[in-house]
């Protein structure tokens, strides 16, 4: 864990909102895990105030690359960030996904939760590992990176809910039906909070091992401040609360509290 | 990180050894720090030459003024990777509750401007895990701990009183009798002056440790509240704890914090903190300890001219975890810009 100066090498706008940074930080991409986040100070001033989240969308060559949705202030202003500026980050935080080798694999991404599931991806592929990867919008123009994505070889299936491109109905529905017939080893999600419940039934439902990475509004980002927590279920079926920064914010399915 | 043994300074088991060891910190500290900077690491020197910042509480001394705030602090480890944490004039760890506390339902925070509102509820686990599992690598370090604790009831104060004065390696307590976000005791004990007495008469009856009551800003009158707790026999006090406060997500019509409300703290709260600490240290003999949106060594400068005697960074080091050492080498350097042997000058030097 470093907190370091990071020199913006590209920031790139691949949609309306949604961008693309590249960041140099050798440090930190160094030693980044799939699943894993940096927490990034978005401005010079105290408002906003807190850092700002953002998961590891790919490492390597001394880079880390983000893949964010330009949301608020913060974003914004990461955003409006031109090559050659600074910008403050902790990182790598936080437990990343359980990498396996040999193993087929199904990685269920909702809008922005192919942030993560990018660089699990690609790690997954360079460890031997056959992967199906589930991609969901809302519509077609909420689909990106499609052309990286097939490029990491990979057998790439889109679901849209408005049927504007791939399959019409939840990226859930369309991972249900490739559950009949295929067998996976583990599976990986991450999007909004209903998606990975549903998920997590299906995964349940199949015997697959599977995890999940987890958002939640965060103040630290290294367990300090036991803000950002999620309801966990301990073995004896007892619930608690565990930091998403530390914690997680991967964790397996059968551990979370889906109710609340 | 670096290891040390706990400075006996500080170790306030035996009366007897704990006058002459601070006896030799003092003197340590006033030769530009010797006696601490042969346990620091040698690119971070705890004091500039000719310059003093060693402070009192009543019996406890702290090598520099500037402490973390509880609550944001963890247990000191999540802030070893960052810092060295040799170099606070005092650790202060999360709230402390007799029994494992769950916490409040997420989500649990929620950014304002300038300011962040959480409802944390004490999530902690427990004195049992505490003095088993936390205490054991705190006491690695110099400087001083300070254990903060919640009852539910003013006989839980005591009891975690008692039983943390009887492990060793802490060096005062700071009784929480402020916490907005819990419904059983909590901000209770700090709104009426009566409970506020009771439970310090009850911890001060069960510790020989010094004792630090940190106060509520939700009050009408500060100053009522710290004259109840000094006349109680407090020995310091640390203010401000959080502003009560609320924020509504306007696309689903619902509360921001699932607590509905929460403790508002950070940069926005700093003007009532300087205010409260400027009243309370004219109401009081004991020193003070002022806390609320310090930032910066200015900031921190601004609550030792108001009679802070000492500081606490929170919120701020949420958002960069080394503030608090820019805080310390911040004061320092106007020390010496201002041509200052000691930080005890400015403290209550307000010119009005």
């Amino acid at each position: 864990m470093q907190k370091l100066e990071a020199e913006v090498v590209a920031s790139i706008r691949i949609g309306p909102d949604i961008c693309l940074l590249r960041l140099k930080a050798p440090a930190i991409a160094a030693t980044a895990r799939p699943g894993q986040f940096v927490h990034l100070r978005c401005g010079e001033g105290l408002d906003p105030l807190l850092r700002r989240p953002l998961s590891i969308h790919d490492s390597g060559d001394g880079e880390l690359t983000l893949f964010y949705q330009v949301k608020g202030r913060g974003t914004a202003w990461l955003s409006r960030q031109h090559p050659g500026s600074k910008v403050d980050l902790l990182g790598p935080l936080g437990r990343g996904f359980t990498l396996v080798s040999g193993r087929r694999l199904a990685l269920v991404a909702g809008g922005l939760g192919m942030a993560p599931l990018f660089f699990l991806a690609r790690q997954a592929r360079e460890l031997g590992n056959e992967v199906d990867f589930f991609y969901g919008a809302r519509n077609s123009r909420g689909l990106h990176r499609l052309e990286a994505l097939e490029d990491l070889g990979i057998r790439l299936f889109i679901a849209t809910d408005d049927g504007s491109a791939g399959f019409r109905g939840p990226v859930t529905a369309l991972w249900e039906k490739q559950l009949k017939d295929n067998h996976y080893d583990r599976a990986y999600a991450c999007g909004p909070r209903p998606a990975l419940a549903a998920f997590a039934r299906l995964a349940a439902a199949a015997a697959v091992p599977a995890e999940v990475s987890l958002e939640e509004r965060m103040a630290c980002g290294f367990g300090a401040c036991r803000g950002c927590v999620t309801a966990l279920r301990d073995s004896r079926g007892e619930k608690y609360y565990e930091n998403v920064c530390t914690g997680g914010p991967v964790f397996d399915v059968a551990a979370v509290c889906w109710e609340g | 990180m670096e290891q040390a043994e706990k400075r006996p300074g500080v170790n306030p088991k035996e009366e007897d050894e704990k006058l002459g060891a601070r006896g030799k910190g003092l003197a340590g500290t006033g030769c530009a720090g010797s006696g601490l900077k042969s346990r620091s690491t040698p690119q971070e020197p705890e004091t500039g030459a000719g310059v003093n910042l060693e402070v009192q509480l009543g019996d406890l001394t702290l090598p520099n003024p500037v402490m973390p705030a509880s609550g944001t602090f963890g247990f000191g480890e999540e802030y070893a990777p960052f810092l060295d944490l040799n170099r606070l004039g005092a650790l202060v760890v999360k709230t402390i509750t007799l029994e494992p506390t769950p916490g409040n339902p997420p989500p649990r925070l929620m950014e304002t401007p300038s300011g962040l509102l959480n409802s944390i509820g004490l999530q902690n686990p427990g004195l049992e895990v505490f003095l088993r599992e936390k205490l054991p690598y705190l006491r690695r370090f110099t400087p001083p701990l300070i254990v903060n604790i919640a009852g539910r009831t003013v006989e839980e104060y005591g009891e975690l009183a008692a039983r943390l004065s009887a492990a060793e390696g802490i060096a005062a307590l700071e009784v929480n009798i402020s916490c907005p976000n819990v419904r059983e005791g909590g901000i209770v004990f700090g709104t009426v002056p009566e409970m506020a007495a009771r439970v310090t008469a009850t911890v001060k009856g069960q510790t020989h440790l010094p004792v630090i009551v940190k106060l509520t800003p939700n009050v009408t009158d500060i100053t009522v509240l710290a004259r109840a707790v000094e006349d109680a026999g407090a020995d310091a006090l640390s203010l401000i704890n959080t502003l009560q406060g609320m924020a509504i997500d306007l696309e689903t019509r619902r509360p921001a914090l699932a607590n509905i409300v929460g403790g508002l703290s950070g940069p926005a709260i700093k003007p009532v903190a300087l205010c409260a600490v400027w009243r309370v240290a004219r109401a009081v003999k004991i020193p003070v300890i002022g806390m609320g949106g310090i930032v910066t060594a200015r900031d921190a400068l601004e609550f030792l001219l108001a009679g802070a005697r000492a500081v606490a960074v929170g919120t701020a080091g949420l958002v960069n975890p080394r503030a608090i050492i820019e805080v310390i080498d911040g004061i320092k350097a106007y020390l010496q810009e201002q041509g200052l042997q000691d930080v005890n000058e400015l403290v209550g030097a307000l010119r009005i």
